[in-house]
């Protein structure tokens, strides 16, 4: 059984405003050249203790009780091909990216739209931790104990107009930062989408910490999505723009291979990718010939969303 | 040391020790031996792994005629059955993993995987055809069988056709490593089809010139 990391002193904790408004003191830290204080600003280490803590509470209601996955798996196995198609890749050249300073463009049908600083995105917010399954369209999946936020009570800021119908979300397009940028593998930069009613579920979380910490940049630094019943792709990870539309947004996966990736992408055993099947997923770090356990739909969260998806032939939007 | 002796004593067993390298590293990976790690997910590494030995074996055995060829060095006929035996043996090791360590015996699954999804059932025809080459790669065999060996091991053109068609099946998007498989199997294919139009033209103008036809003859004995 992968084993916890010790729950971080109270001591050691820096409140979120403090971290996230730590662009200041960066400067003077940088000037006096100090570096323990710039070191988390490079929070791609393997060791969990190179990220600085947050302070949060634990959210047991919408945590699961299976055992969470090691740090190192969940920092160390990525896909985010931005920094590469490798698994090992990001953990690699995600290394330099620079999280700071971090803006994200609101636009579409809001009555509150602009540029906000990462500090004003997370003004307000208290950060809560959700220990959610992740199940990659791959057909692996691993339990994360992310840190994070309800999106609807970041959304509902913006007040949305009645003819937000979707939210878009666009990750940072910058090729110099991004290595895998700089080949036609997607159609850069990538885009996610949610149906409203999608994004308003409470189980839906803007996350921005991993294990009690600042979230490494190889798992979506600084801010990411997570919609624990879909698959993994689903999830974009350093948004930079969230647009509210009145039509279903055109979505990176879903463009590339459109017969392969659908929209909705809502995780079920019952709808095959056309190429492996989805009946069931390989746990990562669980022993030799006993990871294979079967899929559950909805990711096993179906309880909470399958109302969402009442009367849809999910065969069809899949 | 005579060419026979060197292929023996010091070729052959290079050869074999290269062949035996990746087995090595995956099992020193798998128990974290001498710092040798096969990462997050050990199994589709392992898996990944044999299954690119087997493909770059398999163009190595493809690579033995024109290289010998062109460079000169007939004796190289030697190595290429021990190259198609370990593109045999990480096949076999490829499909091993995938049912033991990924599948977990999943027999159902497996029957579900071979029928229906097409990259695996075109993986395991390749393993198939496989068997019958590797069942007869002895002497005895290539001797028993005369002329209806060299026709039956020309399936190896088939299976490397299928080996990479799988390889390039399986990936999600980024294509390019199965493309740069594709394309060294392109040019080994074309390299016999040019060569074997030029000897058809060659054997067409020998029967004008007997003279000509000796020779040829001559050079195409060894």
């Amino acid at each position: 059984m992968p084993t916890r990391i010790p729950r971080i002193a109270p001591s050691e904790i820096t409140p979120p405003e403090v971290w996230f408004s730590r662009r200041t003191l960066l400067t003077g830290a940088l000037a006096a050249g100090v570096s323990a204080l710039t070191r988390p600003a490079e929070a791609a280490g393997a060791s969990p203790a190179d990220a600085a803590p947050l302070a949060y509470t634990a959210n047991p209601r919408y945590s699961v009780t299976e055992a969470p996955n090691k740090y190192e798996e969940i920092t160390g196995y990525n896909n985010y091909y931005e920094f590469g198609t490798d698994k090992e890749d990001p953990s690699e050249n995600a290394r330099s990216f620079r999280t700071r300073p971090w803006n994200v463009t609101i636009d579409g049908e809001a009555e509150v739209r602009g540029s906000f600083t990462l500090e004003d995105i997370l003004k307000g917010q208290s950060l809560e931790e959700r220990i959610y399954r992740f199940r990659c369209v791959e057909a692996w999946s691993l339990v994360v104990p992310w840190v994070g936020f309800p999106l609807s009570s970041l959304l509902a800021r913006f007040k949305p107009t009645s003819r937000a119908k979707y939210v878009e979300f666009t990750t940072l397009y910058d090729p110099r930062q991004m290595p895998g940028q700089r080949l036609p593998v997607l159609n850069w930069p990538y885009v996610e989408g949610l149906r409203m009613d999608e994004a308003m579920h409470p189980l839906t979380l803007m996350v921005v910490g991993l294990y009690g910490r600042v979230l490494p940049n190889q798992d979506g630094a600084p801010l990411r999505l997570i919609v624990p019943w879909k698959y993994g792709f689903k999830s974009i990870k350093s948004i930079v723009k969230i647009r509210f539309s009145e039509s279903q947004p055109r979505t990176a996966w879903n463009v590339a291979t459109p017969n392969e990736y659908g929209f909705y992408a809502n995780v079920n055993p019952a709808v095959d990718h056309p190429r492996w099947s989805q009946a069931t997923e390989r746990r990562i770090g669980a022993p030799f010939l006993a990871a294979r356990r079967p899929t559950l739909p909805f990711n096993g969260y179906a309880t909470e969303v399958a109302s969402l998806y009442q009367g849809m032939d999910l065969r069809r939007y899949f | 040391m005579n060419v026979t002796q060197r292929y023996r004593y010091v070729y052959k067993p290079l050869v074999f020790v290269a062949g035996v390298a990746p087995l090595v590293w995956m099992v020193c990976g798998a128990f974290g031996w001498f710092g040798a790690s096969l990462g997050a997910d050990p199994v589709k590494k392992l898996e990944h792994e044999c299954g690119k030995t087997a493909l770059n074996f398999l163009l190595l055995t493809l690579a033995v005629t024109p290289v010998r060829i062109i460079l000169g060095v007939p004796q190289l006929l030697r190595l290429r059955r021990m190259l198609g035996l370990f593109a045999f043996f990480y096949a076999l090791v490829h499909f091993t993993v995938y049912l033991v360590l990924d599948l977990e015996l999943n027999w159902p699954t497996l029957g579900t995987d071979i029928g229906k999804r097409p990259y695996i059932t075109i993986g395991f025809t390749a393993l198939l055809l496989l068997i019958p080459l590797a069942a007869t790669s002895t002497n005895g065999m290539m001797r028993r069988l005369g002329k209806r060996w060299t026709a039956l091991h020309r399936l190896v053109y088939a299976i490397a056709i299928l080996g990479v068609w799988h390889f390039y099946w399986q990936v999600k998007r980024d294509v390019r490593e199965p493309l740069i498989y594709a394309g060294i199997l392109a040019l080994l294919l074309l390299y016999r089809v040019v060569r074997s139009r030029v000897a058809a033209r060659a054997r067409a103008e020998l029967t004008s010139s007997s003279r000509v036809g000796a020779s040829l003859r001559a050079s195409e004995s060894d």
